[in-house]
């Protein structure tokens, strides 16, 4: 086995397919959040191993740093909300949250 | 042929961890998970040269984003009494919608003929910096606005409401503050 792009880009597609699968059937919203950061991780790694492999240049590496940072942004927001959904409905699970006044 | 074994070994700490992630009951146990999967791909990022980006995963996402999500965890934690099983009928169509991602992702993966150039090996920390000062300056910039943005929303979001947060008692507020 020569490693090569075909392998990283495979180990991203199972990552990705990984975070598709939570984001669609956990119940948890902290759940759904990692699945979107497993997401986000199978993106990056594809943008870095094209980086690396077939454009020679720097752009992808640049494309994952600003993903990185946005999905600090991402996370920060998205805790934030979890955390006001837990005080408003004592609960994290996604299905109760129904009602956009409480 | 070492290559190929430290390939294997991170791929292994990657998408093993990655299962346990969005298969544990737990969900303490697939927080920390996902810390080793954040781990591998930053090992991952080492193994294709973006040595910059394998230190910045670590602290970003490592160091911030899993601390924030177990921080969260811990703060939201909901007792597992009465809680309803996953249903089959229920497990089953993201099953499938996903394994159908992954195969055309790999049919795709697997027919194309990637034009895989000569691989360098140079670090390239003094470019990234270099380019994030010239041609990516304000991408930067905007990045930066949409960080600061997202915090002051997150903290808005978060903050103590006196009277259980009801709009009429913020307003009442206002009214008695004024004078």
């Amino acid at each position: 086995m020569n490693v090569g792009l075909p392998h990283f880009l495979t180990v991203s597609a199972v990552l990705f397919a990984l975070g598709l699968f939570a984001v669609m059937s956990r119940r948890n919203t902290v759940a759904i959040l990692m699945g979107v950061e497993l997401m986000l991780n199978a993106a990056n790694l594809n943008f870095v191993a094209f980086s690396r492999y077939v454009q020679r240049g720097i752009d992808g590496q640049l494309m994952a740093a600003f993903v990185i940072v946005l999905a600090a942004a991402e996370a920060a927001v998205a805790l934030a909300i979890v955390l006001a959904l837990y005080r408003n409905y004592g609960t994290v699970h996604a299905d109760t949250a129904q009602s956009l006044k409480r | 042929m070492i290559r190929d074994l430290v390939f294997v070994l991170l791929a292994l700490l990657t998408v093993v961890p990655a299962f346990w992630v969005v298969f544990s009951r737990n969900i303490v146990h697939a927080g920390f998970a996902l810390l080793f999967t954040l781990v591998g791909v930053a090992g991952f990022y080492g193994f294709l040269g973006a040595d910059f980006l394998a230190v910045t995963q670590l602290m970003v996402y490592v160091g911030g984003v899993l601390v924030l999500v177990l921080f969260t965890v811990m703060m939201t934690h909901v007792p597992a009494v009465g809680r309803r099983r996953h249903g089959l009928d229920r497990l089953v169509p993201p099953a499938v919608f996903a394994a159908a991602v992954f195969g055309v992702l790999y049919k795709v993966i697997t027919v194309v003929k990637w034009n895989v150039g000569e691989a360098s090996t140079s670090p390239t920390t003094a470019e990234i910096g270099t380019q994030l000062m010239t041609n990516y300056v304000f991408p930067f910039e905007y990045v930066s606005i949409v960080l600061l943005a997202a915090m002051v929303g997150a903290a808005i979001l978060i903050r103590e409401r006196s009277h259980a947060g009801s709009d009429d008692a913020i307003a009442e507020e206002k009214q008695e503050a004024r004078p």
